[in-house]
């Protein structure tokens, strides 16, 4: 498959929808959004990718393996568990605290949004190992 | 929080994890860098025994793991425990240093390490767990990793075929022993080992002590390999002989032991104690000497005297005397002492020469006289013969089966039975080697490098040392770990003389016995055949059986279930699930039969969004090619979208547009591996699935339905509210409960979620490699 117009749509949403997946996923603890529908969202511009390109070109462009990102997410998730534990309560208790950011404040910091962090990796690497994998099944 | 034996057993994990970069970074001298951490924990054990001795009092420390369920992840330390550790940790530590030299170069050494340290932590675990749920998980740890080590040689059938049998065989009895210990755990009050043991419930007459007994015996029995679950430890000898010596004879096969002495406080009042655990540990000490008697490849006739010691063990707790449980404790280190140098001599043995045969060794004392020395001294130890510590042990235990309170002739005539097969097969395996005239070997035999000499002479020259000295131990470390199987403190007298006493004069006719057995072998043997054909059919046979029985009825029952066809799977699972639903909403309960009034609340574009979405649907069943159909599929699915953000759950939504879009892409890429969309069904299997899914959605609509209209329970939504941004930070209710209010289910999701992904790899690309 190769158009043109595709390949130049891609180019340029392929970024909007990165980012848009990033803002969904910071967000999300407060607005309506998370992990798992950013995951969807970053997943979905590697798909593009890949059908616009190849799907060759959209794992060079995703640099990470899938699988990788998957394990990577899983480990976040139960980390951010033991966090809680470590800290004497139970498994996945959330602990917080807040970053400071120079001028605006500061921003919230907790092991929810690591635990957050991780679902997003866990649900970008399956999407992308299901894509990829079919999509290189010609 | 004092967590000193938690992180003991986390740092041997640790290593374990780290093993494979330190074995690769330190070259050859990876088994001592190895080692340095069971060195270490030795000490440190050592320490705490002195303290725990001059205060009394045993360690104990613990969190709350799930405070919900009272699950606690504990630890303590008495002086059972401890012994058990030094033991674990000390062996280890050789058993390391070991190691690095037998399997030199192996290219699988760092898979190797990962498993034995992680059998040495969970080893660990089991002695100093308290909970027994983390006991249990400790316990099958050790199987798990038993598993790995004895099919580390993977590419041989028969050493899958062994690690298969020795995981089944524990894995089973550790079923029961979980079913036992929750049992028990609910009887006491308690599920804390320390409290348990410390017996002060009436469990003898509840009637629930005969199950809790007979279940927890089984999951020791398997471990300890008695009589008849015996038959996975000789064939567990598949393993490298560094871990035959330190799981399959001084550690694991002892957890069962373990197992019985700490629980021997509370069950030993209960009727069946005494003849089980007396009449099967007496059985397995006949039964295993008499197979080592007749066996003769070198670790199997170790292999099976240990069964025979593991049953005398067993057979002494069983008696449950002050005398017996001293004699338990002193036999037990004894056994470790010069158990493990055989095994370990026996390897230098197979690596040096070749030759794995006793009865085709002989006279290799002069080409490797250190292993010789080392080699004979243990075998003389296990013989009972004095001043050796295996000498001491066996007086303990002649002793106190001759003051048994019951039963004394009997004991003593199964123990002098086994322990003078004992005497001839030490002789066969660690001093006939080495003695006589030279046989000829495939490999011509030298004295083997300072690291597989340095465990088994080490633990020889113990073996010699504390049968001179044995107050070296007696007091220090003998007499808390019997005090704490028994309940209170007690002295422990080894001397290296006790005087001319009946005891002695028996354990002189048994080496006497015992040496005429050994040269007597051969027409032994003879008269035994008949003896040897009734074995044929013993426990061996009844697990070919029982594993053969398990195929027949897996196949069957595959057959029957499994046809292959994911549309028949979906049908059954999903008519199974809908019938059994609807059975419950017909039948039980008070809860309205038809919803009501619900048509009243419906709005008029509602109601339109709704009306789409089934025009959408029925365009998707009718089309005529799959683009339409897909296209219909994907308006169905923005039409509940829509309906998602008409009832204010934005997420939700969001959620379902991106689904709904990626399943688009996914069929795009699809598309042209699927078959030509035509009409596969007949018309009778139309009608019959188009009735399944219509009765599943009309269930489904009314069941949701009716939840609306039914309060069971109070809400709880007003909680997740409330404390949305109070006890978790944040404002979007539906995430906080995604990731902190319920997270452990978001975790397993992901889990799945990632396995699902996995095996969609692996269809896809075990598909493309064919």
């Amino acid at each position: 498959m190769s158009s043109v117009i595709l390949k130049t749509a891609a180019r340029f949403l392929q970024p909007l929808l990165l980012l848009l997946s990033i803002f969904l996923l910071v967000r999300g603890h407060d607005e309506p959004g998370g992990g798992f529908v950013g995951g969807l969202m970053a997943a979905a511009a590697f798909a593009l990718h890949a059908i616009a390109e190849s799907p060759a070109a959209a794992r060079r462009a995703l640099r990470i393996d899938p699988h990788v990102l998957m394990g990577t997410g899983l480990l976040l998730a139960v980390a951010s568990g033991m966090m809680g534990l470590a800290a004497g309560g139970p498994f996945l208790t959330g602990r917080w605290s807040a970053a400071p950011l120079a001028v605006l404040g500061t921003m919230p910091l907790g092991t929810p949004v690591l635990f957050d962090v991780g679902v997003y990796l866990v649900v970008v690497g399956t999407t992308l190992l299901m894509i990829f994998s079919m999509a290189e099944q010609e | 929080m004092d967590a000193g034996l938690f992180l003991a057993v986390l740092s041997g994990f640790v290593l374990a994890g780290l093993s494979p970069w330190i074995v690769r970074a330190t070259g050859r001298a990876h088994g001592v860098i190895l080692a340095l951490l069971p060195i270490a924990l030795t000490g440190w054990f050592a320490v705490q025994l002195a303290a725990m001795r001059a205060s009394g009092a045993a360690i104990s420390e613990g969190v709350a793991w799930m405070p919900g369920l009272d699950l606690r992840l504990s630890f303590f330390a008495d002086g059972l425990g401890l012994l058990f550790c030094l033991l674990i940790c000390g062996i280890g530590a050789l058993v390391l240093i070991y190691s690095a030299s037998y399997l030199r170069g192996h290219p699988d050494l760092p898979r190797f390490y990962v498993s034995l340290l992680a059998f040495m932590a969970s080893m660990l675990g089991v002695v100093l767990a308290d909970n027994v749920l983390v006991l249990f998980v400790f316990w099958e740890l050790t199987s798990l990793a038993s598993y790995f080590l004895i099919g580390f040689d993977h590419e041989r059938p028969a050493a899958r075929a062994a690690a298969l049998q020795a995981l089944l065989v524990t894995g089973g009895g550790g079923l029961a022993l979980l079913a036992g210990l929750l049992l028990l755990g609910h009887v006491a009050g308690s599920y804390e080992l320390s409290v348990i043991s410390g017996g002060n419930f009436d469990l003898a007459g509840h009637p629930l002590a005969l199950p809790i007994l007979a279940l927890i015996l089984l999951g020791a029995f398997t471990k300890s390999a008695q009589f008849p679950f015996h038959v996975w430890l000789p064939n567990a000898m598949e393993a490298p002989t560094p871990v035959s010596a330190y799981l399959h004879s001084s550690t694991m096969v002892k957890a069962g032991v373990y197992l019985l002495a700490r629980l021997s406080p509370a069950l030993r009042e209960i009727d069946g104690w005494y003849p089980l655990v007396t009449g099967f540990g007496a059985a397995t000490a006949v039964v295993g000497a008499w197979l080592a008697f007749r066996e003769t490849y070198l670790k199997r006739v170790l292999a099976y005297s240990t069964v025979s010691s593991l049953g005398i063990l067993v057979m002494l707790l069983g008696v449950a005397t002050e005398a017996a449980v001293i004699a338990a404790i002193v036999y037990l280190l004894a056994h470790a002492l010069f158990k493990a140098t055989l095994f370990l001599a026996a390897g230098i043995i197979d690596h040096e020469s070749g030759e794995r045969d006793a009865e085709k060794l002989g006279g290799l004392a002069p080409a490797m006289p250190i292993t010789a020395a080392v080699s004979i001294l243990a075998a003389l130890s296990m013989a009972g013969f004095p001043p050796l510590f295996g000498f001491l042990g066996k007086e303990q235990l002649l002793d106190a089966a001759h003051h048994a309170p019951a039963h004394a002739v009997p004991s003593l005539v199964a123990l002098a039975f086994a322990a003078t097969l004992t005497v001839a097969v030490a002789i066969r395996a660690g001093i006939k080697p080495f003695a006589g005239s030279r046989v000829p070997t495939p490999r011509a035999p030298h004295e083997p490098p300072g690291g597989l000499l340095l465990g088994p002479a080490l633990l020889s020259a113990a073996g010699v040392a504390l049968g001179l000295a044995p107050w070296l131990v007696a007091e220090a470390v003998l007499a808390p770990a019997a005090g704490a199987v028994l309940g209170k403190s007690v002295a422990v007298e080894l001397h290296p003389w006790h005087g001319f006493t009946l005891v002695f004069g028996i354990s002189l006719a048994i080496l006497a016995a015992g040496t005429c057995c050994y040269f007597a072998r051969a027409p032994l043997g003879r008269m035994a055949r008949p003896i040897d054909a009734l074995a044929a059919w013993g426990p061996a046979r009844w697990y070919d059986g029982g594993l053969a029985a398990l195929d027949i009825v897996a196949s069957g029952q595959t057959r029957f279930l499994q046809s292959g066809y994911l549309r028949r799977y979906l049908v059954i699972s999903v008519a199974v699930a809908a019938g059994l639903a609807a059975t419950t909403y017909l039948t039980g309960g008070d809860s309205p039969l038809m919803p009501t009034g619900w048509w009243n609340e419906v709005q008029l574009h509602e109601a339109l969004i709704a009306g789409t979405t089934l025009a959408a649907l029925a365009a998707a069943v009718r089309s005529r090619s799959r683009l339409g159909a897909i296209a219909a599929m994907g308006a169905v699915g923005y039409g509940v979208a829509l309906l998602f953000v008409l009832f204010g759950a934005p997420d939700l939504a969001m959620t379902q547009l991106v689904v709904e879009t990626l399943t688009v892409i996914l069929f795009v890429l699809a598309f042209h591996h699927l078959p030509d969309f035509a009409r596969y069904s007949s018309r009778r299997t139309l009608i019959r699935d188009g009735a399944i899914a219509v009765a599943v959605g009309g269930l489904m609509t009314t069941l949701v339905l009716i939840a609306n209209q039914v309060q069971v329970a109070e809400s709880i939504s007003w909680y997740y509210a409330e404390h949305a941004l109070s006890a978790a930070h944040g404002r979007n209710i539906v995430n906080v409960i995604l990731v902190d209010f319920r997270g452990i289910d978001t975790l397993g999701e992901i889990t799945v979620l990632a396995v699902a992904g996995i095996g969609v790899y692996a269809l896809l690309k075990l598909r493309l490699r064919d």
